[in-house]
């Protein structure tokens, strides 16, 4: 196999990473792939925050007496699980990391349109961070991460305003987020770079931004809202004082649906990309693709009442978003088939990014299909609530979003890096991921359907089994979880020197250095050729490294 | 990468002067959007609760000052042409002009939050405040009939009243701020017929919390107002 | 109905699985029949217009199969029949309480014989909760401020868990009960097993106690409507909406009187916020719904037909 090291008198010119090394020039960057690693580093200290809330709620669903901790604790933990993960993590996780780093790169840009503005995102969410922490550190919240009225406004007693407040200035980060990619997308593409020769990783983060510019201010005003009423004790959600629950219930979900397609959106965009390189070819229907993003972010602003079938909503109402569920459905499902179809007379290979984008489709299929079984109303009246909703959403998020970021990672870590990781290791997570998430998460689906609610604390006996069976599922994800985290960090020390284009895959930031320098390019790139022109790149051997 | 003489204020991620120019409007157009959602929100409360509370939203409004909220309505679209004036001035290279009109703006925009914050402390004197000092003895005159209204409805117009004009006020203070900036940034010579783009954004961001306001005016003051 | 909605859900389990088999079967053969050998380029392929519909087409037709089987389901689930039996419910942090009309009250246990169409008329003390019978594969949130319903026949006599479905802090997860379903004949022995005030009977007690009585004459035409007969009848309001004298709508009355103003009343009826329980207003309500038809020639509603102008200029007293 091709050896993927450098010779020495080709070392590593000046680059993003080695220009400056202090921590000055880290924390007062405008460079997009610096504030991206900055973001990688805060995220995934996040996502182990929120995982450790993960492995407590395991360990005490193991039996079926709330016997680790209280209940009051419990619900802490749970909030805690949620707020963090989604705020901290799936919202941003792959915009914030991936796309800093790539967009400009991809379009052949020397920067994202604004960079001062992408600095002030990276603060206004450490500021958010410190803030959730600081909650979580002095008693936490106990409204789970849905924070309904009247429970958050009037009854409970924990920070909820200090929590909101995190939540609001951190979804300025990601309002600003949006917006720098939008314009930059629009504006600083590198001459003959037309709207249909964009990587579809581009397209994917540019449905995401209007998503995210136009839904978070919602979520932000819902906040306000109910940190004022819990406040000046208003009635805007309370009943006593004229006030309707409902109202709440509307605001909220009107943003976090569309988050979730936040979430998914770009982490599509990764799979594209990867199935493109590691089958040699231009992704099957390109056009269809690119245009299923958008018809997704626009139709996810349509259907928010899906998650409030039992709420008390109008029959009509409940059958009318009921109904636009299933057509946000069909720009999901021709994604599925279209990279599948991809496949077809391609010529593939397994590497880690690759295992991880099979992954994505399978997991992510049986995410989607259960979420249609929950848009059909007359089932979503039982399972609703229950850990059916539970194991349904970390299939899309844990098995969609989670495993396409990982691929993304394993891809452009030569790129971010100039390191190679060890592919053994990559491949052996990989197996942990896949296994131990299924057992997690499958079990869940049936706990739900034979009535195990969700936020349980305790729960009736004959639930048991199935709850263990999570929980060792659990601890084997955990492990594929660590293993990246060792794996990755070894490489930046000990890994071999990754060339400029390891993977020979098609995409501007392929023919730039790796690392690239920080203004991306030498010159700027005039494209005169198509996305994903792999009839063009030579096919030669992958240069995987050799496994130490 | 040769450099070519260019304005001082071209940034260096973009290609040209027209790029970087092209790209702060767009980002510009993109915030304002996302205000509109963020007022949005309160506009849906406030929908939801007039149409469910209707004679309570009446009897509220009717508490308002119109003379003070058709004033300050007037100040802020004079604001607004001012606004307009100083980025024609700018465009024009007129220098002094330029800051006079900025500075105008931001005086008119202090008038509005004065002649506000004297709204509110009325407010606050006649126990119109939400909160557990709030009291409304007030009803909704009907074109003569007087019909009482629940307080917990009236404390609930009321806070909608001070969550939007409130939200509004801040957004004024902010345009303030950034006004009076420009104007000393403008003074020392920064802006030409050439760059002028954050005069022209922020007066963009201006007419938005304008607009806002127009909306705000009507449906909080003007519920049911006969003769 | 639990058996369609087993139905329903083995259908659509189904159609998952087959779409979810296909969807490993084509990855896995493909990933492998495709797989890079030496000398084989990839071919590229554009895409298929055809194709493209045709996997948009069919799946939105099988969509819309589980929408229409989805949507039918739930109009039955949320339809009660009107010769429903009606039991109170209240849920509080964090306990269920139940009232049936005849009068008994329980705990956190629920009695209902077989065979019989059950509705549930509930509401909340404080919070948020919500009503879940998993063996009815049922569940409706039980909201503070309004009623919200559920209806079930049981079919088959045994114990099934109650649980509270919706986030309610402390003890949320401690909130739960059972449903007893008994043979009738069992069921009628348990009624009979302590005393009870029909809950219509405490509704006019309360009435009469709470002073309603005063303006909601029935003999006479009050300061306020006749109630007579009113419920789930159209009722004009004098801002010139019509709405329906629903549950919601009587325990409106009591407790926002300004809410809605019966077309031709004054706005004097002052508020029971705070003055009576959920439970009482509960029997309030079944005693309001209790009430018959009003004979010929009293004096009726503004908005029944019987009631000429003449009479209602005669009742706009001062």
């Amino acid at each position: 196999m091709a050896s993927a090291v450098i010779p020495a008198n080709q070392a590593p010119k000046l680059n993003y990473l080695n220009n400056g090394h202090s921590l000055r020039s880290w924390l007062l960057t405008t460079d997009h792939k610096r504030i991206a690693v900055l973001y990688l580093i805060s995220v995934t200290t996040f996502f182990f925050l929120g995982g450790f809330f993960a492995m407590l709620i395991r360990l005490e669903l193991l039996t079926p007496q709330g016997d680790l901790m209280q209940a009051d604790t419990y619900n802490k933990v749970f909030t805690m699980h949620g707020m963090i993960m989604v705020f901290f993590f799936l919202i941003p996780v792959v915009p914030a990391v991936l796309g800093n780093f790539l967009i400009p790169i991809m379009i052949g840009a020397k920067d994202l349109a604004f960079p001062r503005i992408n600095l002030l995102s990276w603060y206004l969410y450490i500021i958010g961070g410190i803030l959730i922490t600081h909650v979580m550190l002095t008693g936490g919240v106990d409204t789970g991460w849905t924070f309904y009225a009247p429970f958050s406004t009037e009854y409970t007693n924990t920070k909820i305003v200090e929590a909101g407040l995190a939540v609001f200035i951190a979804g300025f980060s990601s309002i600003f987020t949006g917006l720098n990619f939008i314009v930059t997308i629009h504006r600083m593409r590198a001459p003959g770079l037309t709207w249909d020769r964009l990587p579809l990783f581009i397209w994917s983060n540019y449905a995401t931004s209007l998503v995210m510019v136009l839904g978070t201010p919602v979520v932000a005003i819902t906040i306000v809202l109910v940190a004022v009423e819990r406040l000046f004790h208003l009635g805007i959600f309370d009943p006593r004082l004229g006030g309707d629950p409902l109202l709440f219930q509307h605001l909220f979900w009107f943003y976090s649906h569309p988050a979730v397609y936040i979430m998914i959106l770009p982490s599509m965009g990764v799979v594209s990309e990867l199935i493109a390189c590691f089958a040699r070819k231009r992704i099957f229907g390109y056009k269809f693709v690119a245009l299923s993003s958008v018809a997704i972010a626009v139709f996810g602003f349509l259907v928010w009442a899906h998650h409030m079938f039992v709420a008390g909503i109008s029959l009509y109402a409940a059958m009318i978003f009921s109904f636009l569920s299933f057509s946000v459905g069909v720009p999901s499902a021709v994604k599925v088939f279209n990279w599948t179809a991809t496949l077809y007379k391609g010529s593939i290979t397994y590497a880690t990014p690759m295992l991880y984008a099979f992954g994505f489709i399978g997991l992510f299929t049986m995410g989607g299909l259960t979420g249609l079984m929950l848009a059909t109303i007359g089932i979503d009246v039982h399972v609703t609530d229950t850990y059916f909703v539970v194991a349904h959403f970390h299939y899309v998020m844990v098995g969609g979003v989670l495993m396409g970021y990982l691929g993304g990672m394993h891809f452009w870590w030569p790129k971010i890096s100039g390191r190679m990781y060890p592919e053994g290791w990559a491949k052996l997570s990989a197996l942990f991921v896949f296994v131990g998430f299924n057992l997690t998460f499958f079990p869940q689906f049936i706990l739900g359907y034979v009535g195990m609610p969700r936020r349980y604390w305790q729960y009736p006996p004959e639930f048991q089994v199935l709850n263990v069976l999570s929980t060792a599922g659990a601890s084997i994800l955990a492990v594929g979880y660590l293993l990246p985290m060792i794996y990755f960090l070894w490489s930046l020390r000990y890994g071999p020197i990754a060339s400029d284009n390891p993977w020979h895959a098609a995409g501007l930031e392929w023919k730039t250095t790796s690392p690239p320098p920080t203004f991306n390019f030498e010159e700027t790139p005039v494209v005169t050729w198509e996305a994903y022109n792999y009839d063009e790149i030579p096919d030669k051997e992958l240069e995987a490294p050799v496994a130490r | 990468m040769e450099h070519e003489a260019h304005n001082p204020a071209l940034l260096h991620h973009f290609v040209d002067a027209q790029q970087q120019k092209n790209a702060a409007s767009l980002g510009m157009w993109l915030f304002l959007v996302t205000e509109i959602m963020f007022f949005g929100g309160m506009f849906c409360a406030y929908l939801v609760y007039r149409l469910k509370y209707f004679n309570a939203f009446a009897a509220g409004s009717q508490q308002l000052s119109i003379a003070l909220g058709a004033t300050n309505t007037a100040v802020l679209i004079i604001s607004s042409v001012t606004v307009v004036l100083a980025v024609k001035a700018a465009e024009a290279g007129k220098r002094k002009v330029l800051v006079g009109y900025l500075a105008v703006t931001v005086l008119l925009g202090l008038t509005f939050l004065g002649i506000k914050g004297f709204e509110y402390r009325e407010k606050f004197e006649r126990h119109h405040v939400p909160g557990p000092t709030f009291q409304f003895t007030d009803t909704f005159d009907d074109n003569g009939r007087q019909i009482p209204v629940d307080s917990n409805e009236a404390q609930l117009f009321f806070s909608l009243y001070f969550a939007m004009t409130g939200m509004h006020a801040l957004h004024m203070i902010i345009g303030c701020g950034l006004f009076s900036v420009l104007a000393v940034l403008a003074w020392r010579g920064h802006y030409s017929p050439g760059y002028f783009t954050p005069v022209e954004n922020a007066g963009l961001y201006w007419h938005l919390v304008d607009i806002i306001w127009i909306y705000l005016f009507p449906l909080l003051y003007l519920i049911s107002r006969h003769s | 109905m639990s058996g369609q909605v087993d139905a329903l859900y083995i259908y659509l389990l189904l159609v998952a699985g087959v779409m979810t088999a296909l969807i490993f079967v084509a990855v896995t053969v493909l990933a492998i029949k495709y797989r890079r050998v030496r000398g084989r380029e990839a071919q590229q392929i554009e895409g298929s217009t055809i194709l493209e519909i045709t996997w948009s087409v069919i799946p939105f037709f099988v969509m819309l199969t589980f929408f229409i089987w989805g949507a039918v389901l739930y109009f039955k689930e949320r339809t009660p029949p009107a010769d429903s039996t009606e039991i109170y419910v209240v849920a509080k942090q964090w306990m269920w309480k139940f009232e049936h009309m005849e009068g008994q009250r329980e705990i956190n246990e629920l009695h209902v014989p077989t065979g019989q169409n059950i509705k549930l008329i509930m509401t909340s003390q404080d919070v948020i909760h919500s009503f879940f019978v998993p063996a009815f594969r049922l569940k409706q949130d039980v909201l503070p401020g309004r009623y919200t319903t559920l209806w079930f026949k049981a079919t088959v006599p045994g114990r099934y868990h109650l649980f509270c479905a919706e986030y309610c802090g402390t003890n949320h997860s401690g909130m739960g009960g059972e449903i007893v379903v008994m043979e009738p004949r069992d069921y009628a022995q348990w009624m009979a097993g302590g005393p009870a005030v029909p809950l219509q009977e405490t509704g006019k007690q309360l009435f009469a106690t709470l002073g309603c009585a005063t303006c909601h004459r029935s003999d006479v035409q009050g300061r306020g409507p006749n109630l007579v007969g009113i419920y789930n009848k159209p009722v004009l309001l004098e801002d010139g909406r019509t709405v329906t004298a629903d549950e919601n709508y009587v325990r409106e009355s009591i407790l926002n009187p300004t809410a809605k103003i019966v077309n031709g009343f004054k706005p004097v009826m002052p508020t029971f916020q705070g003055i009576v329980s959920e439970e009482q207003l509960n029997a309030l309500v079944a005693y309001v719904k209790s009430l018959a038809q009003p004979t010929p020639g009293s004096a009726g509603l503004q908005n029944e037909p019987a009631a000429s102008p003449a009479q209602t200029q005669k009742t706009q007293v001062q």
